[in-house]
This record gives C-alpha cells, sequence and structure tokens, in this order.
C-alpha cells in the first residue's frame, strides 16, 4: 500500500526538482554564455556554434578595447552621478512622504493619498512630459535625469506600510522626550525600517543603473550621457558591419559587445546577493492594499 | 492682569481647533513641502501641457497661441490606419502577457513551495531573482545576438529539425520574442508575492487534507491555490489595469520597420510620432487616448471584481 502511493509521490518530487532546476539554468545560462564569451578568442568565438560554457581560446582583447573607449568610462562617471544623486534624492523625499502619510491622527492623510497614488494610475503620457522637462529648462541637463523619477509612489506606498508598521509606543515616547518628527523620523523609523531602506536603496539605485531613454529623450551632450547609451550603441547600432573594416575588426566587435555586457552587470551582481534576502519585505509591503 | 486675558481669550476660541491641529502637525507639512512640490511640478503641471492634444500645436506660437482643434487629433488617430495596428498590438502583447508570464509565476511559486530542501530553495531563488535586475538595454542586446538566424536559439531549433530563420527580422515571431523574453526576465522575481502568501499557510490544513488522503497535487489543488487566491485577484487586477501599456523601451529596441505590423505598440508609435517626427499634438492626444482607456479599465476590472470576488485594489 505504502509502496504503492510511495513511487508516484517520490517521482513527482524528482520531476518538480527537475523542471525548476532547468528553470533556474535557463536563467543563468545566459550570464555564463556571457562571461565565456567575454574572454574567448574573438576569431574562434565567431566561428563557435551552440552553447558556450567556457572561453574558447583565451583574449582579453575585448576588455582592452571596452577601457580604452572613452565613452566607457564617460558613461561609467555619468552613471555613478545619477546613481548617486538620484537614490539620495529618492531616499530622502520617499522617507519624507512616507512618514507623513504613515502618520497617524494626521487629518489629510488620506487626501495625500489619493493625489499621489492617482499619478500611478493615470500617466499624462511622453509628450507633455517632454514638454514640461523642456518648459522647466532642464533638457540636456543632469537634471533632467533625476528629477523627473525623484519619487517613485509604488515605493512610496511600501515605505509608508513598512512605516506604519512601527509600534506607536515608539513614536509617543519619543514625542514626550520632545523629539521632532524630522528627528523621530531619522532617529526611530529609518532604522526600525533598515530592511525596507535596504530594498528600496537597491530599487532605485538599480532604476538608475539601469535607465537610458530618459537620457535618449532628454540629452542630446553625450558628454552627460550615461553608460546604458553607450552599452545600446555597441550592442545595437554597432554600424552593421561597415564595409570598410577588415574582418578582424569585425571579430573585434564581437568580443566587444560581450565584454561590455560585462562590465555593465558587474556592479550590480556584486551588490545583488547582499540584499537579496530583504526582498520578500519590499515586494509583499507593497502588496497591501491602502 | 486677569481681566485682559480674559477678554482675548473669547476670539482666540474660535480659531483654536484648527491653528492647534495646524500646530500639531506643523512638521508633518514641512516635510511634505518637497514630496508636493515634486508631485505638482511633474505629474500634475504635466497635465497642463496635456491640453495640445487639443490643438494644432506649433513650438513658435507656444500653447497660449496655438490654435484649437477640439478632437480632431483624436479622429485623425482612430480613423487613421495604423490606429488598429498599434492597438491590436498592445492588447495581444498584453494578452500573451497574462496568458503565459502571470501564470508562468503562479505555477513556478507552487512548484517551489514543494521543495523540501531549504539551501538548495534559496540558491533557485537567488539565481531566478537575478535576471529582473539586467537592464533592458543588455536583455535586448543578447536577445539581438541569440536571435540571430546562426545565433544560439537558431542552433537549437536547427537541432530539432526546425528552419533557421533571423528571428527578429521576422514579423511572424516578434511577439513570441518579446513574451518569451519577458518570462526569462520576470518569471522568478513574479513568484516572490506567492511564495510569501504560501508560507503564512496553516499547516493543519495541509495535515488535515492529508489525513482526508488528498494526494500532493490534489492538496496544491484545494489548499494552497485557494490561499493565493486574493493575491492573485488583486495582481490581475493591477495587470488587467496595464493592459493598454506596453513599455515602449523594449519595443523600440528590438523592433524594425521590418515588423512594425506585430510590434508596433501605442506607446513607440507615440514615440515616434510624436518625438521622433516632432508631431507634439499628434502625439500627446495618441498618449491621452492611452491613458484615458487604460484608466477606464482599471477602473471597471477593480469594480467587476469588488462584485464577483470581494477583493479589489481600493
Amino acid at each position: 500500500m505504502i509502496e504503492k502511493r510511495d513511487l508516484p509521490q517520490r517521482s513527482l518530487t524528482a520531476l518538480n526538482y527537475a523542471i525548476i532546476t532547468l528553470v533556474a539554468l535557463l536563467c543563468l545560462y545566459p550570464c555564463i554564455h556571457v562571461l565565456a564569451a567575454s574572454f574567448s578568442d574573438p576569431v574562434r568565438l565567431i566561428r563557435h556554434r551552440g552553447a558556450l560554457l567556457w572561453p574558447t581560446g583565451y583574449s582579453l582583447r575585448g576588455y582592452q578595447t571596452v577601457f580604452n573607449n572613452p565613452n566607457i568610462l564617460i558613461g561609467y562617471g555619468n552613471t555613478l552621478f545619477y546613481v548617486l544623486v538620484g537614490t539620495a534624492i529618492n531616499i530622502v523625499l520617499t522617507s519624507l512622504g512616507a512618514y507623513a502619510l504613515a502618520r497617524r491622527g494626521w487629518p489629510l492623510r488620506k487626501l495625500f493619498v489619493f493625489l499621489f497614488v492617482f499619478t500611478m494610475y493615470f500617466n499624462v503620457g511622453i509628450i507633455p512630459t517632454f514638454m514640461l522637462v523642456k518648459g522647466l529648462g532642464m533638457l540636456n541637463t543632469r537634471w533632467a535625469i533625476v528629477l523627473p523619477v525623484a519619487i517613485n509612489t509604488w515605493n512610496l506606498i511600501v515605505m509608508r506600510t513598512s512605516f506604519a508598521g512601527v509600534p506607536d509606543e515608539l513614536q509617543e515616547s519619543a514625542y514626550l522626550d520632545g523629539a521632532s518628527d524630522l528627528r523621530i523620523l531619522c532617529q526611530i523609523y529609518v532604522p526600525v525600517c533598515k530592511a525596507t531602506m535596504a530594498v528600496m536603496l537597491l530599487f532605485y539605485a538599480v532604476e538608475h543603473w539601469n535607465s537610458w531613454f530618459t537620457s535618449m529623450i532628454y540629452l542630446t551632450d553625450t558628454g552627460l550621457y550615461p553608460l546604458q547609451m553607450f552599452v545600446r550603441d555597441i550592442l545595437l547600432f554597432d554600424g552593421a558591419a561597415g564595409t570598410t573594416e577588415d574582418a578582424n575588426a569585425i571579430y573585434l566587435k564581437e568580443l566587444t559587445k560581450y565584454a561590455v555586457i560585462v562590465v555593465s552587470i558587474v556592479p550590480i551582481l556584486v551588490v545583488y546577493p547582499f540584499v537579496q534576502k530583504f526582498f520578500v519585505k519590499g515586494v509583499m509591503l507593497g502588496s497591501v492594499k491602502g | 492682569m486677569a481681566e485682559p486675558a480674559r477678554t482675548l481669550r473669547a476670539p482666540h476660541r474660535q480659531a483654536r481647533p484648527l491653528l492647534r491641529r495646524m500646530q500639531r502637525y506643523k512638521y508633518i507639512y514641512l516635510m511634505l513641502i518637497p514630496v508636493v512640490l515634486y508631485y505638482v511640478i511633474f505629474h500634475y503641471a504635466g497635465m497642463y501641457y496635456a491640453v495640445i492634444a487639443f490643438q494644432d500645436y506649433k513650438p513658435m506660437r507656444g500653447i497660449a497661441g496655438s490654435r484649437f482643434v477640439g478632437l480632431d487629433n483624436f479622429v485623425e488617430f482612430l480613423g487613421g490606419v495604423y490606429a488598429w495596428r498599434v492597438i491590436r498590438n498592445t492588447l495581444l502583447i498584453n494578452l500573451y502577457q497574462i496568458a503565459f508570464a502571470f501564470t508562468a509565476s503562479i505555477v513556478f511559486a507552487l512548484m517551489i513551495h514543494q521543495m523540501a530542501d531549504n539551501r538548495y530553495k534559496n540558491v533557485i531563488q537567488t539565481v531566478t531573482y537575478m535576471p529582473h535586475f539586467i537592464s533592458i538595454v543588455v536583455v535586448c542586446g543578447l536577445l539581438a545576438e541569440f536571435c540571430e538566424s546562426d545565433g544560439l536559439i537558431n542552433d537549437v531549433l536547427a537541432m530539432l529539425g526546425l528552419e533557421r530563420t533571423s528571428l527578429l527580422a521576422n514579423p511572424r515571431y516578434f511577439r513570441t520574442v518579446f513574451v518569451a523574453s519577458d518570462i526569462w526576465q520576470n518569471v522568478g522575481w513574479g513568484t516572490i508575492i506567492y511564495l510569501a502568501t504560501l508560507t503564512g499557510v496553516d499547516p493543519s490544513l495541509h495535515e488535515a487534507a492529508a489525513i482526508d488522503g488528498a494526494g500532493r497535487l490534489q492538496r496544491i489543488w484545494h489548499v494552497n491555490l485557494p490561499a493565493l487566491m486574493p493575491v492573485i485577484v488583486v495582481q490581475l487586477i493591477m495587470r488587467v489595469g496595464r493592459m493598454m501599456l506596453v513599455g515602449f523601451d523594449k519595443v523600440i529596441l528590438l523592433y524594425s520597420p521590418a515588423t512594425y505590423e506585430t510590434a508596433d505598440v501605442i506607446s513607440s508609435y507615440v514615440y515616434r510620432r510624436g518625438l521622433s517626427e516632432m508631431d507634439y499634438s499628434y502625439g500627446a492626444a495618441v498618449g491621452l487616448f492611452n491613458s484615458v482607456v487604460n484608466l477606464v479599465i482599471l477602473v471597471s476590472a477593480n469594480a467587476f471584481s469588488r462584485r464577483v470576488t470581494g477583493n479589489s485594489l481600493w
């Protein structure tokens, strides 16, 4: 009897593990492929067919080309600026807003929640936004990249939900001790909700790191371009293998693509594992309706 | 001393509740100033510029000097040859995403939840969440590489005996590539919310079901899935609420004139006509039409769900 029931159950478990592992490998594979290709020999890489788990041949010429490209360094510098300044603005504004919206007893809370959340569901569209940025005189400035996305309403709601979970007593005793709201926010809410803060930091930072189309729309000066714009040029607009170039240059171009991908995603992959364990908290809080 | 104080008090008393309440929350108002400024400037002021949708806007004349044309831009769009194409493509991509990507995360979450080995489970979660953080530019760059006729995906297709074809140059495969890559990027990420809900399921329900002789699949069907239902409904309303939206960033990186027939969506059309060809009024009108229709769909989906399932966003 037990035997009879056991066999199908066990094969079900095995099947489950097999499918899950396959999905995980599919998620992982492109990264391995890119990493392996980026260290490969350019000529052998072009001739290579099928999967790639280990570099075919070995050369660092892809990375040499990438780091000798002045645009990559400019892009890295600009992206670093957008990530640092942008994320700082994001976190300060989002915390201030979340604190106000989480404040119990404040009579206008519901009104402001509505005004903010409404913008999440009704977007005027890119043309009016573009004209607005133009009207503000921000076209072709760094402000156009960080200010229009100063608050992500979704993140604001997530942080508000997290702040609303802070016990009342903590806040009240701080009031009795004469602490101001700003101080309560900085010294009680932020430390108590540090898991949420970590997730918000990561979400905002990644958003800035990966952002490119605001730059495409608002910037004309390539000196202000973030890294993703140059990555896009290398990956997707490679001049369709110009006829004047010799074969070696074309081979090298392929290799460079892989190297630039690695260079552009490594910083995220380095930070990611440290913040990953907090994700559940960050995503769950956003799902609480309010 | 006491007398003037008493006379002063009378008019004061009237104003006191409101003032005192303002006073009590004065730091809240101060803290909210930059936040409100942000929303007023970047969201509500943007709505003012939406009036150009009803104008024949000329940058030289500005909004005040441009001619008012009523609904002409909307009529031009809806009566034009491209309206149906871009609306259809937008809706189809969303339908495929709901049918495949949305359900894939639910199924995958149910599967991961069945794993007994917690360390392996953590590894799987770490690995499958990761693609979510890779930039669209890189994802599209990789797709362009892998979809070439001598690329990796075609190598696999050739192994299966299928014909090699440049997948991104062929309008037949655009939506498949678009949605499949979306699943690749977000299937793991989408499981988080369901997995967190599943860990909250009362174990005694499973025990009771097991005693009643329910097998693994039956318990998933009769215990886990019902436990997920409220979350699924709320997620589905939000997903349906984006039924008319497809982000143009991924589309404009992947499409080409050869694939416009299946690839061009409302947002990419707005981008092309409005910004690239600088037909601001027309682009604004199409964008506004899109936003309004989308809002109507969201509100209807929410009302429908509240009536039928009792779950709603607000």
